[in-house]
């Protein structure tokens, strides 16, 4: 015996996640407590997202991990390195190939099928953490349905900014029910959680699964006045030309020299790929 | 204890269990839809179905009420020895098996609380087949609607009007499996 058991964890800590995630499906946006294990990496690097995907991959899946959008990071190639030893599964960096995809912080800009899971990792679940850090208390407030408290801090952000700052872990409301962390991703992305595939969120360190199955309604909360606004920044691509991609700003050198360049890899290689194809 | 109790569990339980998860997962996630799931062999009283979902979802920290068409010494057995689930009254249950009827009242079983909704019972109904057509289904996980042979409508809608408390369901019948969970509003058109 010196291989992994398949995936990594052990059979009842498998059975413990699905339990959870089946019910966090049931119950979309709100946040199943559950028994996070120690991983071999650090929290922060995606131990929730990890202990999802162990729990969710087959051995027939095709893995894609990615980290704010790219697939050549660090955090992305030690998760795809460590499924791939653990579990023996197929790997890509193509969106449209993988059967489940764990993301750090971008919903991918190609559309996803009915046919994928996208894995979140997420640092903070609890959206009202920042204004109560009581749990009692905010378990309370979701109970109650009492999210008041999340609209005085947008409007505050208005009266101080003259706009809702908010701009990545912007906060939504679920089929009008739970308010919900989408996770760090920028508010760009929002409104693609209206999506096809099932969207899974694990947070290891605090230890909550929650779960949306496909055409959840997902509304990113804002005012008749204020209406949310899914922005990024105003430029294109300085290697594909995509105007319509969520883009990093990315200095050069060291005379303030910068670039705005997709920061979905995949997306921004095949754009490149049908520009050369074309010419 | 007969031998055939400590047969019919998953050969390969990582990988059997991975797949058969990936269909509860599915008919949770896209209710009302039907897939299809093996690699169980239970005994008689529980189709590879519903012995899938148990081997799949079930060990000592989840308590199983078999209601009466399920409950025989084999699979009480079988149950105990593959999954060690302790066995307990409706009230108690985690999950629960059996007919349809055998489920009235809903009530009788963990609802979850308004701070812990997911402290619900999930109900696996054994049926004579599942079909993509009757009753219409709406809500998360289905595009615009979707159709499926409930047994019946007025339970769960009741059900649904708890929501976030209330009861999910997984449908067996042979080796399929489609389920309903508590958001799902059904209706006849």
């Amino acid at each position: 015996m010196n291989e992994y058991n398949f995936a990594y964890l052990d059979e009842q800590t498998k059975r413990m996640i699905r339990r959870a995630i089946l019910k966090g499906l049931a119950i979309p946006g709100y946040q199943v407590p559950f028994a996070s294990r120690e991983m071999p990496m650090p929290y922060g690097w995606g131990t929730g997202g990890v202990q999802v995907s162990a729990a969710t991959l087959t051995p027939k899946d095709t893995l894609k991990v990615i980290d704010q959008g790219a697939d050549d990071t660090t955090n992305a190639i030690s998760i795809r390195k460590f499924f791939q030893k653990t579990a023996n599964v197929e790997v890509t960096e193509v969106t449209k190939d993988a059967t489940v995809i764990q993301t750090r912080h971008r919903i991918p800009e190609t559309d996803l099928s009915d046919e994928q899971i996208l894995v979140y990792q997420v640092p903070i679940p609890e959206p009202l953490r920042f204004l109560e850090p009581s749990e009692p208390e905010t378990r309370k407030m979701h109970a109650l349905e009492e999210y008041g408290l999340m609209h005085v801090k947008l409007y505050e952000d208005i009266s101080k900014h003259g706009a809702i700052a908010t701009s990545y872990a912007y906060p939504v409301k679920v089929e009008g029910r739970y308010v919900m962390d989408p996770s760090p991703i920028p508010k760009f992305d929002n409104p693609k959680m209206e999506m096809s595939a099932i969207q899974l969120f694990g947070a290891g360190r605090e230890q909550r699964i929650y779960a949306l199955p496909p055409y959840t309604k997902v509304v990113s909360l804002d005012f008749e006045d204020y209406p949310f606004e899914a922005s990024k920044a105003e430029h294109s691509c300085e290697l594909c030309g995509s105007h319509d991609s969520y883009l990093d700003e990315v200095i050069v050198d060291d005379t303030g020299g910068r670039i705005f360049v997709c920061s979905d890899t995949d997306y921004c290689s095949s754009q490149q790929q049908i520009i050369k194809e074309a010419v | 204890m007969n031998a055939h109790a400590f047969e019919g569990g998953f050969a390969n339980p990582p990988q059997d269990g991975a797949f058969a998860f990936r269909a509860i997962m599915n008919a949770i996630a896209k209710p009302g839809t039907i897939f299809s799931i093996q690699g169980g062999v239970p005994p008689t009283g529980l189709s590879t179905a519903a012995g899938s979902v148990i081997l799949t979802l079930c060990d000592p920290e989840t308590p199983i009420a078999l209601m009466q068409s399920a409950d025989n010494e084999e699979v009480r057995n079988w149950i105990t020895f593959h999954t060690g689930a302790p066995i307990v009254s409706a009230a108690d249950a985690h999950f629960a098996v059996g007919a349809w009827t055998e489920m009235m009242p809903l009530k009788q079983f963990r609802q979850g609380t308004p701070e812990f909704p997911d402290r619900s019972a999930t109900l696996i109904i054994e049926c004579e087949k599942l079909e993509q057509s009757g009753a219409f289904l709406r809500g998360p996980g289905i595009k615009e609607t979707n159709r499926f042979s409930l047994p019946n409508l007025e339970a769960f809608q009741r059900n649904s009007e708890l929501f976030p408390l209330g009861v999910d369901f997984l449908f067996c019948a042979g080796s399929q499996v489609a389920g309903l969970p508590r958001t799902t509003k059904v209706s006849e058109v």
